[in-house]
């Protein structure tokens, strides 16, 4: 564990001396301050809470930005290490390579937890000091799930970066397999989905069978989570008819998000130890 | 005495290349062994052998009595490795570096600043590694190797793009770890540096052991010619040349250096007539044998074999 740990700092320290902390907490601090004025600006008389917007675009901000950042962090863990001779070292000292994969895990995700957080909450504090509108505790715990679940998001994508990285031979490859992996979930999954869905016109693609892919889709699932969460939320963002056909409870989304992180995660242990260096 | 590092009749295949192939040493404890080889002979590969980083495909390596590729702790902590090419990340300073590696380890808290002195590198530990030079950075590379004294010290082509300087201080740090008792095996293509600094030498091949012993046994082994010298006055080679009888194989150098080849036997024959009254010459020469032509002396017994 104090291994984990030491690992882990020493990921968490790189992170902030190559400005990634910096820079990652300035974009999503940037995109979220942004979406809440221009988001808030017409909802004066509407029924939806602000706050309530601000989750909404948020969560749709996270689907794009949150995955591609944790991706350009952690693609190169395992590859770039092996290029640039550290990981001979470090597997020449007393260190497992599983305690190699989970301490930098356990960097990276502290890495994106920091920069979500306080990105996030820098908009939700600019919301209570330049706005008069009440918030209500429900938007707020849609808040707190929306950051939360998009820090699990973030781990989802960070796991399947190791998998890539544990797997391929050198560091561009690494990249553009990740760039590939990213586009393919969060654009053209749900493109080839609605296609479908249109061509089918509701004969064959049953609602169970739309649950499934849905989850087969980590962004998916984190856009359900979300988006359909809450009544208030669900009919602001137009998904309250979604809900009514997806019968997704928020605990089989975590579930299922959860299994995103765990699978890669295994599988990127199981591709690593079986590496030769 | 118990040996810190035993390999036996080891092989290591990837496919149908034979990176290393049936090779057997021992290092016991203050021995410095030299792993001489081209490029791909296998000298990283038996490294990454002994650091249990690679698996063998035959044979067994041993290294403080443990499989390494086990992966006991208690025996990583008493191993020491310097890569060939390591690039530590540039953003950290090297005291920074250090403490992780020293914590890692287990080692002494404070250690790295020990060692940062020891090193010489005290006076750059708070720059970023970014901004070291390619000696600083091998220097910091060796330093991560010495954490905690270890009792088996790998380093590969560990001189390699050092100066001549900070190959004499390397070496020095190399002979202070042997004198502490640790086994160093140190792979390297400069022979002629390994002089007085390696107690053996390893000589590999494609794979294969081709000589093992020290500077001395392979010399006799190699039964190699000295290479003697001889300087006279301006136009006095003719009459050298007549003193010495035209030994065949007798270089004329310029007007007045001539060079022979002597194989053991003729040398001390001729050391003791050149000794003599009368002998028309200046000044004496003699170059052993050196390492390169050792190599090559056992690199060609292999290929005509």
């Amino acid at each position: 564990m104090k291994t984990i740990l030491l690992l882990s700092t020493k990921e968490m320290r790189e992170g902030l001396r190559n400005r990634w902390v910096v820079a990652a907490t300035g974009l999503l601090a940037a995109l979220a301050l942004t979406l809440t004025f221009l988001g808030s600006a017409p909802t004066g008389t509407v029924g939806a809470g602000a706050l309530d917007v601000v989750v909404i675009s948020l969560a749709s901000l996270t689907i794009f930005i949150v995955p591609l950042i944790a991706l350009l962090i952690s693609h190169d863990a395992i590859v770039g290490e092996i290029e640039r001779g550290t990981m001979t070292l470090l597997l020449s000292y007393p260190v497992r390579r599983r305690q190699v994969l989970l301490g930098k895990f356990l960097g990276h995700l502290a890495i994106l937890a920091f920069a979500t957080c306080v990105g996030y909450g820098l908009a939700a504090i600019a919301l209570l000091v330049t706005g008069k509108a009440m918030i209500g505790a429900g938007s707020w715990a849609a808040f707190m799930t929306m950051t939360a679940s998009s820090v699990l998001l973030g781990a989802v994508f960070v796991a399947i970066g190791y998998l890539v990285s544990a797997l391929v031979a050198d560091r561009a490859t690494a990249g553009g397999i990740a760039i590939g992996i990213w586009l393919v979930f969060v654009v053209l999954y749900d493109m080839a989905l609605l296609g479908l869905l249109v061509a089918d016109q509701g004969r064959a693609v049953s609602g169970g069978t739309l649950d499934a892919l849905l989850l087969f889709n980590p962004t998916d699932a984190y856009r359900l989570l979300n988006l359909a969460g809450s009544g208030d939320i669900a009919t602001a963002s137009g998904m309250a008819g979604t809900i009514q056909t997806a019968a997704l409870a928020p605990a089989a989304l975590l579930a299922a998000l959860a299994a995103w992180v765990v699978a890669p995660m295994a599988l990127a242990a199981l591709a690593f130890s079986r590496r030769e260096l | 005495m118990s040996l810190n590092v035993e390999l036996k009749s080891v092989a290591r295949h990837y496919g149908r290349v034979k990176a290393v192939d049936g090779v057997s040493f021992s290092g016991a404890p203050g021995e410095v062994i030299a792993l001489v080889g081209h490029n791909g002979a296998g000298k990283t590969t038996l490294i990454k052998l002994m650091l249990g980083l690679a698996r063998p495909t035959a044979g067994s390596v041993a290294v403080l009595g443990q499989d390494p590729a086990a992966g006991d702790a208690a025996v990583r902590r008493r191993l020491g490795y310097l890569p060939e090419t390591v690039s530590f990340n540039p953003a950290l300073t090297g005291r920074e570096t250090l403490w992780f590696y020293v914590r890692l380890k287990g080692g002494r808290k404070g250690e790295e600043n020990a060692l940062l002195e020891r090193i010489g590198l005290a006076h750059a530990a708070d720059r970023r590694i970014g901004t070291y030079s390619k000696g600083m950075r091998q220097r910091l590379g060796l330093a991560q190797a010495m954490i905690g004294t270890p009792a088996v010290l790998l380093l590969d082509e560990p001189t390699t793009g050092l100066d001549p300087e900070l190959r004499q201080q390397f070496y020095a740090i190399v002979r202070e770890m042997q004198a502490a008792g640790t086994t160093v095996l140190l792979s390297s293509h400069a022979l002629n540096e390994l002089e007085g600094n390696a107690s053996r030498v390893v000589i590999l091949n494609e794979g294969c052991k081709i000589a093992d012993g020290t500077l001395d046994e392979l010399r006799h082994i190699a039964q190699l010619p000295t290479r003697i010298r001889l300087k006279t006055t301006e136009g006095g080679a003719g009459r050298l040349r007549e003193w010495m009888g035209e030994p065949a194989g007798l270089r004329q150098i310029n007007g007045h250096i001539v060079e022979i080849d002597a194989t053991p036997e003729d040398k001390a024959a001729f050391l003791r007539r050149a000794a003599g009254e009368g002998a028309p010459f200046e000044d004496l020469d003699m170059v052993p044998p050196g390492l390169d032509e050792l190599y090559a002396h056992f690199l060609s017994g292999r290929a005509s074999r």
